[in-house]
């Protein structure tokens, strides 16, 4: 059984249809990358496999649990579905400790002590251990995108999504935190992540999704989509890209 | 025939200013504190899913806002009786001064609130936080540091609004004031010395607001 299924996911904006009935199942240890032009909906998509943009129509199953729009089932969903976010989203008046230890005190009721070594740990794991008491206005944009995985780690996920973590990056720190990325996959994190860093997903990942107007237009094992594209969509959308 | 300045008419009545200024004083704080208060929860309520709960604040908010503060001090001493709720004349000036800084500050709050940028809300939600969670930890302290100004600016307008409340005879400072006056008609030396102590204690409770607003906002490591 897969870790999520999602089964004819529907969703419009207004009058604008952005996901046009989508299926796909993300496997315990599975790292999958969306990519896409932009408006294909993969953002969107990514958005609701943990909540934040609610289904107009199709299921959403986590765990063999079917999730519905309640806010229990929302909350549930959360604890075992992480995100990181493309503007990093750290809160600015906690510590970059605080920002991680924050959820697991209020949500899973940890006490401080044992926030703060789940903290540390991740924040060590991401090669910040000398950031710790730093505002997030003090540190670099990719310190900070470490922060937030940090911060999402802190509350054991079972999956990670990534929305385009690097595109808010200049150049020169977009690899450390990709770095941090491709550890976590290497140590068999269930991923998914929207990106527009080609080599990157065709190196880590184990399975590619191109999303075009709203389905998923191809899909299969990266190196097989990469050098043999079935669809002169994604043919053009490869080769624009090289 | 001029005027013959006698300040010294006023110094036997000291005590009637002090007391005055003291109540002023008691009705600011408490006024403030359970006005901003009642301003922090209508901002929370306004920003309800639930259309009626959020309608209802709203309608609270445009009836005191639209509404003369003397007018809502009156209901409050005169009107309410007829309900069966008697209050003595602090009661009601204090309950008048929550109502009022607690509709102005709901809106000030919630323009704080929606200053917060909404990827703080989508974080906070990613992390499983509830409403209330993200609320409390997320939004509320950088909210009120992005208005702390305005609402400071806000409890100086009461504290100077509570003046009215003489008009009920609630014995504060603009109360003593006018029962000086009406004891020796030294009108000019009361009203100017009283002019005086409310520029004072408005200017103090400025500094007192900057001094909690540093406090409250400081980057205080929690860990």
């Amino acid at each position: 059984m897969s870790l999520v299924e999602l089964h004819a996911i529907h969703k419009s904006f207004g009058e604008l249809q952005v996901l046009k009935g989508i299926d796909l199942s993300i496997d315990e240890g599975q790292v999958i990358a969306l990519i896409g032009k932009s408006g294909s909906g993969k953002s969107t998509l990514l958005r609701t496999i943990n909540g934040l943009e609610v289904i107009d129509d199709g299921a959403i199953i986590v765990d063999g649990k079917k999730i519905s729009d309640r806010d229990a089932d929302l909350l549930g969903l959360r604890l075992q579905v992480g995100m990181v976010f493309q503007q990093f989203n750290l809160f600015p008046h906690y510590t970059a400790l605080e920002n991680v230890m924050l959820s697991p005190q209020v949500v899973k009721k940890q006490s401080k002590a044992d926030a703060r070594k789940v903290a540390e740990e991740m924040l060590i794991k991401v090669g910040l251990a000398d950031k710790m008491m730093h505002y997030p206005d003090q540190l670099s944009g990719g310190q900070q995108q470490r922060v937030a995985i940090a911060r999402a780690l802190a509350m054991k996920p079972k999956v990670l999504l990534c929305d385009e973590v690097t595109s808010a990056l200049d150049p020169e720190l977009v690899n450390e935190v990709l770095a941090v990325v491709r550890q976590l996959a290497e140590e068999g994190m269930t991923l998914v992540m929207v990106t527009h860093e080609m080599r990157f997903a065709r190196e880590v990942c184990d399975k590619l999704v191109f999303m075009h107007q709203g389905r998923i237009h191809e899909t299969g094992d990266p190196e097989e989509v990469f050098a043999n594209p079935k669809t002169p969509e994604l043919s053009s959308f490869v080769g624009g890209l090289a | 025939m001029a005027y013959a300045f006698d300040f010294g008419a006023i110094v036997p009545h000291w005590e009637l200013l002090l007391d005055g200024a003291i109540l002023t004083t008691e009705l600011t704080v408490v006024g403030a504190v359970v006005g901003v208060g009642l301003g922090i929860m209508g901002a929370w309520a306004r920003a309800s899913r639930t259309p009626v709960v959020s309608q209802i604040v709203g309608v609270y908010v445009e009836l005191i806002r639209n509404t003369p503060f003397l007018v809502q001090l009156f209901f409050i001493f005169f009107g309410l009786p007829a309900l069966g709720l008697k209050l003595t004349e602090f009661q009601a000036a204090v309950l008048a001064m929550i109502v009022n800084l607690g509709a102005y500050s709901t809106e000030i709050v919630r323009a704080g609130i929606q200053a917060v940028p909404h990827g703080q809300l989508e974080a906070a939600q990613s992390l499983a936080m509830n409403r209330l969670q993200i609320f409390r930890y997320v939004i509320i302290l950088p909210a009120l540091q992005k208005i702390w100004p305005a609402l400071s600016s806000q409890i100086v307008i009461v504290m100077l609004g509570s003046s009215v409340c003489s008009q009920i005879a609630a014995e504060e400072l603009t109360f003593g004031a006018n029962y000086i006056q009406a004891l020796n008609f030294r009108a000019f030396e009361v009203y100017f010395i009283v002019t005086g102590i409310y520029l004072v204690m408005s200017i103090l409770l400025r500094m007192v607001l900057k001094v909690l607003g540093n406090y409250l906002f400081e980057r205080r490591r929690h860990v």
